[in-house]
């Protein structure tokens, strides 16, 4: 357990998380303007067809998978108990990947090619882009050179992870794993510090609401009954509408 | 019976000039940012044209407002709960700048700082995107005044429904007529843009029924552009949020008229509050396709009636509100003389902006002295000695397609979901009243003839007579009729418009940057 290790592996993700936390809260509460998914596809839209639509498709289901795999570990052994289930798995994980590095190529080339597009393209924009490459390539080489990825990683990262949100940090496993791997779990802590300062932050926000709530809003900007019943005292909040 | 409020605009087609002045005013106000110049809350258009953005009626392309199935239920045609998650990351419905146009301005300074030479110094055109020169290609009033009717006239959606023949009767340059469409946010009591937002930042106003975007839950999502089917929800490319019509609320609880009213030279513009039933909206705006425009003006309700009254009240309706109702010029024109019809009914959202269509257009031209044109026409249309211009009978008024200049189809095409004799309705009662006014004031039209008129068009003395005041006379503050400003409803009272100038919209302090 040396000193780079130390850092990396159980400073670098508390401040990561820090800042992630304390960075998006104060983004929505403060500049709630600044939370929008920024889109650009009324300035250019067929470019964007291309790499928006696997970039998408491919980092949901690379996300939930790593979520599962760290949610239960247990069950991701069990599935891959069988070698066939096992290459199921890391084929379709393998293509996620493969799709969301297509697509991200495409929106990057996208932004330097566009002359509209690059007017909408802030340095954070190309940062995370830049990060989010890497963490592509990095992870699309780990799961070719190191297999197979979705086991050991259920064995060895998942308990290192708990052990992070357990305040009991345990790096004996993370400690020994080739640099590719290592490279990508530092990555994936710097995008989480970032996130806040960046587009993603779309993400949090996303409208998965709209599934349960009625079709049209109708907001009073002040309770209608209330205000005109001389009996009600005003009332003491603005409304939440702007 | 659910009875609320809503502020109405009537838009007198025939007194419109085109002058743009209220396009002007709207800009000089809210859209002149970044990100923003190329939006025109209000804008005026020439009819028949393709419009803005280009063809916009046009829902096979923009897929906007509600359809109707086969069980009779309303659903978003592009947008919705499962079309918007679905096409979230890329909708395939939203119209790119290119179909409104790209802002530009001019190099002016080179003008000035232009180096000594041999060529005459220009101000070259530059977007205002990238900031790089550029060829103009279009603009917000590329058709104006039927400029490239090849390109733009001829293509107008709301000629789909006619013959070739028609058309052509149409663009016959001693035929040709147009009118001015003028154009702002309905305010919908059915929006469609307000049901397809997935953060849920658009929302009805209760107390006026204003249509407002809250800025800092937008998300840019992007569904309300392709949703509303007027294509009156903007998106800002530069803060990454949508924008509309706000009908310049912060004017109207400070008790001023909306900037796209106040400014109008034509005074084409009436403003005045209206009752609805919010019960009955659903079954209004799912009805068939012929009972549409009956079924929008039902759930107006009348202001005198006591238990409309009753359950306004019981709603939280400021009795000042119920007043401006009863003398709404809006009501007037809408329920009380039956002469607006809602812009494109058949889009489902229940437009709450209506249009007195236009007459002078439609008016048949007929030559001098052609004795076969002549003899079709009834002893009426010859009042006005025998070198007519107008035939002005009212039995006969359209007659064939050759005779009108404007074909009727088109006109109920634009105001009444293709209902003919709902705009001939209207149509009938504006040349009544001219014929009333003509046998009051010129004495040349015999009293049966003028009689005949009234009756056939249901009007009496009275009501012409008040027409013609609201008409042609009438001051500001009966073409705005709106309750004094309610202190406890108001958002922005106390704020002053110039105080945030160049910020992202009322009631919103930070400056629009863009995020990060």
């Amino acid at each position: 357990m040396n000193l780079p290790n130390v850092f990396l592996f159980i400073g670098l993700p508390y401040i990561a998380m820090v800042i992630f936390l304390v960075g998006t809260i104060q983004r929505y509460r403060g500049k709630g303007f600044k939370v929008s998914s920024l889109s650009s596809q009324f300035l250019e839209g067929r470019a964007l067809f291309w790499g928006v639509v696997p970039f998408h498709i491919g980092i949901l289901m690379v996300f939930f998978g790593h979520l599962t795999a760290f949610l239960v570990p247990r069950g991701v052994l069990l599935w891959n108990g069988d070698p066939l289930r096992l290459l199921i798995l890391q084929v379709t994980a393998f293509s996620f990947g493969l799709t969301i590095l297509v697509g991200l190529v495409g929106l990057l080339a996208r932004r330097f090619t566009n002359a509209r597009v690059k007017m909408v393209t802030t340095k954070m924009d190309l940062l995370i882009e830049l990060m989010l490459l890497a963490q592509v390539v990095l992870g699309l080489w780990t799961a070719y050179a190191y297999r197979w990825g979705s086991s050991w990683f259920a064995a060895d990262l998942s308990p290192y992870l708990w052990s992070l949100f357990k305040l009991e940090p345990n790096i004996v496993a993370v400690s020994d794993l080739p640099l590719p791997i290592k490279l990508h779990i530092v990555n994936a802590f710097l995008i989480f510090a970032v996130f806040p300062f960046t587009r993603l932050v779309h993400v949090l926000v996303a409208p998965l609401h709209y599934l349960t709530r009625p079709y049209q809003q109708v907001i009073w900007n002040w309770d209608r009954r209330a205000v005109r019943d001389p009996e009600s005292p005003w009332a003491p909040t603005r409304p939440k509408n702007n | 019976m659910d009875i609320r409020a809503q502020i109405s605009m009537i838009f007198h087609l025939d007194k419109c000039i085109g002058c743009h002045t209220c396009s002007v005013a709207c800009k000089n106000i809210w859209t002149d940012r970044k990100g923003a110049e190329y939006m025109w809350w209000n804008n005026v258009e020439t009819k028949p044209g393709t419009g803005y953005p280009q063809k916009w009626e046009n829902q096979s392309i923009y897929k906007g407002g509600w359809e109707r199935d086969e069980v009779g239920r309303i659903h978003l045609r592009g947008a919705g709960k499962k079309r918007g998650l679905m096409n979230i990351f890329h909708n395939p419905a939203l119209p790119s700048i290119d179909d409104y146009y790209e802002p530009f301005t001019y190099r002016y300074l080179n003008l000035i700082e232009a180096p000594a030479g041999d060529d005459q110094p220009t101000a070259r055109p530059v977007s205002l995107i990238t900031g790089e020169p550029m060829d103009i290609k279009m603009g917000p009033n590329w058709d104006d005044d039927l400029g490239g009717s090849p390109d733009y006239a001829r293509n107008d959606p709301n000629l789909e429904g006619m013959t070739p023949a028609e058309r052509d009767a149409m663009f016959q340059l001693e035929r040709m007529a147009f009118f001015y469409l003028p154009r702002i946010c309905n305010h919908c009591l059915n929006p469609a843009c307000v049901a397809s937002c997935p953060s849920g930042a658009i929302y009805k106003r209760g107390e006026d029924g204003v249509v407002l975007i809250n800025q800092n839950v937008c998300r840019a999502w992007r569904m309300c552009v392709t949703a509303c089917p007027y294509k009156k929800s903007y998106y800002n490319w530069h803060t990454g949020k949508s924008e509309k019509c706000i009908l310049c609320y912060p004017r109207m609880e400070a008790g001023y008229a909306p900037a796209c009213m106040h400014s109008c030279v034509g005074r084409i513009r009436y403003i005045g509050v209206i009752l609805y039933d919010a019960d009955r909206i659903e079954a209004a705006a799912s009805a068939d396709q012929k009972d549409l425009v009956r079924a929008q003006t039902d759930i107006l309700m009348d202001p005198f009636d006591e238990e409309v009254i009753a359950s306004a009240r019981k709603n939280g309706v400021p009795d000042s509100t119920i007043k401006a109702a009863q003398q709404s010029p809006a009501y007037k024109f809408i329920k009380v003389w039956k002469m607006a019809l809602p812009l494109h009914p058949e889009f489902r959202t229940l437009p709450m902006l209506w249009y007195v269509p236009p007459l002078l257009p439609v008016m048949a031209s007929v030559k001098e002295g052609d004795a076969r044109q002549k003899d079709k026409l009834n002893p009426m249309a010859k009042t006005w000695a025998d070198d007519w211009l107008y035939d002005t009978s009212t039995e006969e008024l359209w007659g064939t397609v050759e005779q009108a200049r404007f074909p009727l189809k088109y006109l109920a095409s634009l105001f009444s979901a293709g209902d003919t004799g709902a705009v001939a309705d209207r149509l009938k009662k504006l040349m009544a009243v001219r014929i009333y006014r003509r046998w009051k004031t010129a004495h040349d039209v015999p009293e049966a003839k003028m009689r005949q008129a009234l009756n056939d068009t249901g009007l009496t003395e009275d009501s012409a007579e008040a027409i013609y005041y609201l008409t042609a006379l009438a001051k500001f503050n009966d073409r705005f009729v709106i309750p004094p400003a309610h202190r406890e409803q108001a958002m922005e009272m106390l704020e002053f418009t110039g105080d945030v100038k160049g910020s992202t919209g009322f009631g919103f302090r930070e400056h629009p940057e863009r995020g990060l």
